[in-house]
């Protein structure tokens, strides 16, 4: 049987490489150049900064040989190139240095506050995507009618609405009045400590232990912080699925599948929507690279102990290992993101492939 | 045998500038012949295909006295039962494959849904009259575009598909509004010979879209010339050269003949009475 493409690939030279192995290896390649760019990018941040480490560790009233020992012995009577190595080979084995806030190192500190943030980033984009996808996909069908107004009305309220003054709201009534929700922290102080922490996401580590009176406690103080974060990144998604939609609804391959006979529910999630979930990969997974930096301001609200809040008390008290090693781990994260979000698209769009 | 009957179909556009009428109170039949409708953009050849369908958007609006398929005023039918009539009794190929097929689907995955919407059957065997379809257009190693997205295939091979996919349920009209003008010129009667025979075997109605008169002269029995929402003449295409209608006649004396070359091609003069004229029958 002759196949349909094999004329067009007779004519050339078989490649060197097999495709998959080249594209893995151009993904890596281009993974490996980001990641040197972002830790350039940090420890040149590190070395503009206007602080003294060494005057960090010493203290002010150190005598001069002391600080003299410390500069020798943090390296920086190298030169510039070598410190970047001796940078990059700590990172690389996972040290970020000790953060002065804590007397801990950055790694631990950090494997301490990810996955607080990651439980209520994920909670957060999952109640987003869960939401937010269909409230743009209704708006865009019903375009222009009170349907389309009440959702867009409710996500620019979502919008535009300071965080802040939602969650206090929130907490207020879900937690002061109703009683419905926890108050702020991950769990009331008596579950805290029940079950080994393994991932350092408490609802995963409840499962794990099959504790499920901590999993439920953990739940209903994450529900409310999750909930705002959902709402807020449910804003964003439903925006771009309806503008996305409306391109897709007037393209003719939907005047296609109405004249087949199908119904609108078909032409809509089987036709329209399989052509926006390429562009809805990228939204999501921005939202979610968004949540995961950490939201400060939820975070100090629900004493929530996360990355962002970790990072900006650092920040704010000079910490600059605490923060280079919070950027690098933020940068992974995105570019972990982008990588997972180009694996999505070969699924999805059999043009990508 | 009379297979539809369309009378006094207005399609009507709100815009600013106030209502638009994009068809104005047409009338005609079709039974089982080839009619060709033809006219310049805009005259609303298109709208008149589509209207029938019932495929005007909101805020379009279609008013007729009757649009009837086999006795039943499809006006009357509900949402629902409008949908066993699409694909299945009447059916549409359109203009460019490129943008008429689902980027995003297989091909087979699109013709198996197009057979089984209106047709009770297990995979398998739909599958099997996919590939018959695919035969039936002449197209090569149909197992292979069975499993092919659309941008894979080439125009011409699209289009086929597309005559394929709205063929397989079986219906009794087919609309086929410009199926032609996406293509080259090379495979344009190529297509079009694959159609016109696909239609004459099943005994099917065809209504041809188009402004090209000489392809619509060729391929059709009949044939409608419209201008700015209006049949101006209707006449039989072998007598096409011989229309009386300074619409018709500038239409025809625009085109280039090889048989008859000039230097200057004349320039459509436009009148506007005949933004108001009467139906000249001159079959």
């Amino acid at each position: 049987m002759v196949s349909v493409t094999s004329q067009t690939e007779e004519g050339r030279k078989p490649a060197p490489f097999p495709p998959w192995l080249r594209s893995t290896l151009a993904t890596l390649g281009s993974i490996t150049a980001t990641l040197l760019g972002l830790l350039l990018v940090t420890f040149v941040i590190g070395r503009v900064m206007p602080i003294d480490p060494v005057l960090a560790i010493v203290g002010e009233r150190a005598s001069q040989e002391t600080y003299d020992a410390v500069y020798h012995q943090l390296g920086l009577d190298k030169p510039l190139m070598v410190q970047f190595f001796y940078y990059l080979w700590d990172v690389v084995h996972g040290d970020f240095g000790n953060s002065l806030l804590t007397a801990r190192p950055v790694s631990q500190d950090i494997a301490r506050v990810f996955p607080a943030t990651m439980e209520l980033a994920t909670l957060g984009v999952v109640i987003g995507m869960l939401l937010g996808i269909p409230m743009g996909v209704l708006s865009a069908v019903h375009r222009g009618t009170w349907v389309d107004q009440t959702i867009r009305v409710l996500t620019l309220v979502g919008y535009s609405m300071p965080i802040f003054w939602l969650g206090m709201m929130g907490l207020l009534l879900f937690y002061g009045i109703l009683g419905w929700v926890g108050g702020p922290g991950r769990l009331d102080i008596f579950f805290e400590g029940l079950v080994p922490s393994v991932t350092g996401m408490v609802l995963v580590d409840a499962l794990l232990a099959g504790d499920m009176d901590v999993f439920w406690n953990g739940f209903f103080h994450l529900i409310l912080p999750a909930s705002l974060l959902g709402y807020y990144s449910l804003a964003y998604i439903s925006r771009m699925t309806r503008s996305f939609m409306l391109e897709q609804l007037s393209a003719e391959y939907i005047t296609t599948a109405r004249v087949k006979g199908l119904s609108e529910r078909q032409v809509i999630w089987g036709h329209a929507f399989k052509n926006i979930r390429v562009q809805l990969v990228t939204v999501i997974a921005l939202s979610y690279a968004n949540l995961l930096e950490g939201s400060v301001l939820t975070e100090i609200i629900f004493s929530w102990p996360g990355i962002g809040s970790y990072i900006t008390t650092a920040l704010l008290s000079a910490d600059m290992n605490a923060v280079l090693g919070g950027t690098v781990v933020v940068g992974l994260i995105f570019i972990c993101l982008n990588i997972l979000s180009d694996l999505l698209y070969k699924i999805f769009d059999p043009r990508a492939k | 045998m009379t297979l539809l009957t369309v009378n006094d179909l207005w399609v009507r556009f709100p815009t600013r500038q106030g209502i638009f009428a994009a068809v104005r109170g047409i009338s005609f039949e079709l039974g089982q012949e080839r009619l060709g409708i033809v006219g310049e953009s805009g005259s609303g050849k298109s709208m008149t295909g589509r209207s029938i369908l019932q495929l005007i958007r909101k805020p379009g609006q279609v008013q007729a006295a009757e649009i009837s398929f086999q006795g039943r005023n499809l006006l009357d039918l509900s949402e629902r039962e409008m949908r066993s009539v699409r694909g299945n009794e009447i059916s549409m190929v359109m203009q460019d494959p490129k943008f008429s097929l689902n980027p995003v689907m297989t091909i087979g995955a699109q013709l198996m849904e197009a057979y089984l919407q209106h047709n009770r059957d297990n995979r398998q065997s739909a599958r099997k009259k996919c590939i018959e379809m695919l035969n039936a257009v002449s197209l090569r190693d149909p197992e292979r575009v069975m499993n092919a997205y659309p941008h894979e295939m080439s125009g011409g091979m699209g289009q086929r598909i597309m005559i394929a996919m709205m063929l397989i349920p079986d219906p009794k009209i087919l609309i086929a509004d410009e199926p032609t003008s996406a293509l080259d010129v090379s495979v344009q009667r190529q297509v079009l010979s694959i159609m016109d025979k696909l239609v004459r075997d099943r005994g099917m109605g065809l209504i041809f879209i188009s402004h090209d008169l000489n392809l619509v002269a060729e391929f059709c029995d009949r044939v409608l010339i419209m201008y700015a929402g209006r049949i101006v003449e209707s006449c039989l295409a072998s007598k096409l050269h011989e229309a009386k209608h300074p619409y018709t006649r500038g239409l025809l004396n625009a085109l280039p003949r090889l048989d008859n070359p000039r230097a200057h091609l004349e320039v459509l003069q436009r009148q506007d009475d005949w933004m108001h004229a009467p139906l000249e029958q001159t079959q």
